[in-house]
């Protein structure tokens, strides 16, 4: 138990102690992707390999004597290169060297090369162009970043208390309780001008204020972990990844509103982020830094999961907040704020995840310093995944302000197979497509709301241009009117007339008309639907028409499809030069629309044809192509 | 009818959360974990166990998409069709697996019990997209032909 400041102080330097005595620590990727692709297997090997080895002890024996080395095997949060996982650093002293695409057959010879040794292994290294990159923060994908959120991720074990302890963990909450009143902590928040990460950019400071001046005294702590934009996993990654930082700004929240009781809302689909979050709380209250009368105060906080139930609506506040009252996931109209009348009616101070998990660095370091990172208008970083037809796909975390050239071209890599540049979607559902036009504006929350996008949550899809932007449009249509809770005429009618219209342009039947009724639709949507969500949903559609309006013409006037994706506008054809007649893509076609004689050119009858595309797949020779 | 045993569970997974209206999702949540369903007898029980309306607790149960009243197969397979996915081709494995299974929009689960397949909007792990997700466990990087592999695997395993 760790009863008071002196005692969590002791605990620090004894942590502190602890790392610092480690010969090598081996911390291998535990995020959700190094996982999938099996870092599981790899930290069991490593593990073996420790224990079994002569002369070295695995962690840290307290009064050890003999002339061991100290080997720690750790499971870290996400190192951001998800491609290129499982991932692996291996630290000595100050320098770590990181190997990427590790298997458990090359766990060995990193060990006896790398951990015993001092050699290192030069194909486990990223090479780029035969330069081989032999520390993280050298590798291009790395350098361009600044990791304030996720500076743990990939440097300390996620599961251990003591290690976020030594690498100055609560060392902002302490300072907060002891060193500051309440009005000073809300206050210097507030300075910082952090804005609200989940999407909407709410001055975080302006919300505790409000939340703070009520006159209710049961007040309520809410993290907003529903991240359900798909293409965005930055949340999951700082939960999963360093989940004692979030709990440390949920809980210098919940002393400066004077809340005890603080609930984290996870999505379904996150059972890491559950698994690890879940973990990290229990060691808290079992240490005292979670419960009652927390370091000797009269500081209570008690921390609660809520499980998500797989409705992306809940993400809004209101509906959020219902949902972990055990009520349908709903949005209500506001007035009254969730800050006056939130989680049971009680004033709420309701942040998402990356926002709280900013706060313990603004405390410690001060407003000032924040500001000295990111725009005027919108200071600090922003975590971004970075997704679809680029070279470096991963987590990634950059100053506001950033260009999207810097994002995609420097940290990513530029396009997947060196394809063209065509658009990058961010914000997701409720968010737009930026174009090459856009590539040097500079990316904060006030300036892509001018070309009809939001920030948003985070996620960045690249996309080439085999993608067809009508297509897109309807894919996130498809999305929004599934997930409209059904409350309010405008979303719930309004997105399903939308994805009527998109799907008739797809299938080659649009007409003119439609491009205006889309329009009427998505206006009315926008200015008429009761939640962030439904007014936002159009907006893919908004942005799509506007920037690339040519590519709708195309679909509904010449009936085709630039990019060739939408399935109703490919023509297949049999190319005769490389068509044997050997029938198999006769044989095939579950229509009949294919004849012809054996060892001569077969031919495709386009009106039977239904475009499956059985026929491509199947013929042997290549001889099947879409038309131009 | 169901067994009491099934009754035994709940009213342990009741405790556990405690008899308030607040905790109706993670009861229902627990039950669905542990009979991979939701069966409609017990809904009506937790209700009145923690004091609330049969028509609220269906009300809740049917507005989130995780609840089931059909039983699941014993492999829940959810292809991610978020935008990273979609982009990189999960339509085809969602398509191939459907074949493979004899499944359909509309049908989500084979006969023998064996395989659910559903969609999914994001399994945050869209660096190694497409993606999908057995029961807890997510695999990366996935083609028509590696979900089919994966399907053998889990046949073999039975």
């Amino acid at each position: 138990m760790i009863k008071n400041k002196e005692e969590l102080l002791q605990v620090r330097e004894s942590a502190r102690e602890q790392v610092a005595a480690y010969d090598c620590r081996i911390l291998v990727c535990s995020g959700t992707g190094c996982i999938a692709t099996g870092s599981a297997k790899i930290y069991e090997e490593f593990l073996t390999l420790t224990k079994d080895a002569p002369g070295i002890v695995l962690d840290f024996a307290p009064h050890d004597e003999g002339e061991h080395d100290h080997v720690g095997v750790k499971k870290t949060g996400c190192q951001g290169f998800c491609e290129l996982g499982p991932l692996v650093r291996i630290q000595k002293g100050d320098e770590v060297i990181q190997y990427v695409k590790v298997q458990v057959e090359d766990c060995k010879e990193i060990f006896e090369s790398t951990v015993v040794g001092n050699e290192v292994v030069d194909r486990l290294l990223y090479t780029k162009k035969d330069v081989h990159y032999k520390h993280p923060e050298d590798i291009p994908f790395m350098a361009k970043q600044t990791r304030i959120v996720l500076e743990n991720c990939g440097r300390v074990d996620a599961e251990s208390l003591d290690e976020y302890i030594a690498a100055g963990g609560f060392e902002a909450l302490t300072k907060a309780m002891f060193d500051m009143s309440r009005d000073e902590i809300i206050d210097e928040v507030d300075r910082s001008g952090l804005r609200g990460r989940g999407g909407g950019g709410f001055p975080c400071g302006r919300k505790w204020k409000q939340v703070a001046r009520q006159k209710e005294k049961i007040r309520y702590v809410v993290c907003n972990g529903d991240e359900g934009d798909p293409g965005a996993f930055m949340d999951g990654s700082v939960m999963e990844g360093d989940p004692f930082k979030l709990i440390e700004g949920m809980m210098i929240a919940g002393y400066a509103v004077e809340s005890t009781d603080g609930y984290i809302y996870v999505r379904a689909e996150y059972p890491m982020s559950v698994k690890r979050l879940r973990h990290a709380i229990a060691q808290l209250e079992e240490r005292g830094l979670l419960g009652d009368n927390i370091l000797g105060t009269d500081f209570s906080f008690h921390l609660h999961i809520n499980r998500g139930a797989g409705a992306f609506v809940c993400g809004e506040g209101s509906a959020l907040t219902a949902s972990i009252e055990g009520n349908r996931g709903m949005p209500r109209v506001k007035p009254p704020r969730t800050v006056e009348k939130g989680l049971w009616e009680k004033p709420t101070v309701l942040n998402n995840v990356e926002t709280y998990a900013n706060v313990p660095k603004i405390i410690l370091q001060g407003a000032d310093w924040y500001r000295t990172i990111g725009t005027e208008g919108s200071p600090g970083t922003k975590t971004f995944s970075l997704t679809g037809s680029i070279e470096n796909t991963g987590l990634i975390e950059v100053p506001m302000g950033s260009t999207l050239r810097e994002i995609i071209f420097d940290i990513g890599g530029g396009l997947k197979n060196g394809a063209e540049f065509k658009a990058v979607q961010i914000g997701g559902p409720s968010g737009g497509c930026l174009t090459e036009k856009h590539l040097d504006e500079p990316l904060d929350f006030d300036s892509v709301k001018k070309f009809n996008a939001i920030v948003g949550s985070g996620g960045m899809v690249v996309m080439d241009t085999n993608t067809c932007m009508v297509e897109v449009a309807r894919f996130f249509m498809s999305f929004t009117q599934r997930e409209s809770c059904g409350k309010c005429v405008p979303c719930r009618e309004g997105t399903k007339r939308m994805l009527e219209i998109l799907e008739k342009i797809v299938a080659g039947e649009g007409e003119m008309e439609d491009l205006d009724r889309l329009e009427e639709l998505a206006n009315m949507i926008r200015s008429m639907a009761l939640c962030g969500l439904g007014k936002s949903a159009p907006l893919p559609v908004i942005s799509t028409l506007k920037t690339f309006r040519d590519e709708y013409v195309e679909h509904i006037v010449d009936k085709k499809c630039p990019a060739k994706v939408c399935q109703a506008m490919r023509r297949f054809s049999i190319n005769p030069e490389y068509c044997k007649g050997c029938g198999k893509c006769a044989k095939n076609c579950p229509v009949g629309a294919i004849t012809g004689v054996r060892k001569e050119c077969y031919h495709i009858n386009p009106k039977l044809c239904i475009k499956c595309g059985a026929c491509k797949d199947n013929c042997a020779f290549d001889a099947i192509y879409i038309e131009e | 009818m169901l067994d009491q045993s099934y009754y035994r569970k709940t009213d342990e997974i009741i405790e556990h959360y405690g008899r308030k209206a607040g905790s109706l999702i993670p009861i229902m949540q627990d039950i669905q974990a542990e009979y991979r369903y939701l069966p409609g007898e017990l809904l009506t029980y937790v209700a009145k166990e923690i004091g609330i309306k049969e028509a609220k607790a269906y009300s809740v149960a049917t507005f989130y998409e995780n609840f089931s009243f059909e039983a699941k197969g014993k492999y829940v397979i959810k292809v991610c069709d978020g935008t990273a996915c979609h982009v990189r081709k999960s339509t085809p494995v969602l398509e191939a697996l459907w074949k493979e299974l004899g499944l359909s929009k509309k049908k989500h689960t084979t006969d023998d019990m064996m395989f659910t397949v559903e969609t999914v909007s994001c399994l945050g792990a869209c660096g190694l997209a497409p993606t999908m997700m057995v029961n807890e466990d997510v695999y990366p990087s996935m083609t028509p032909e590696k979900a089919l592999a994966v399907i053998e695997e889990l046949r073999g395993k039975g």
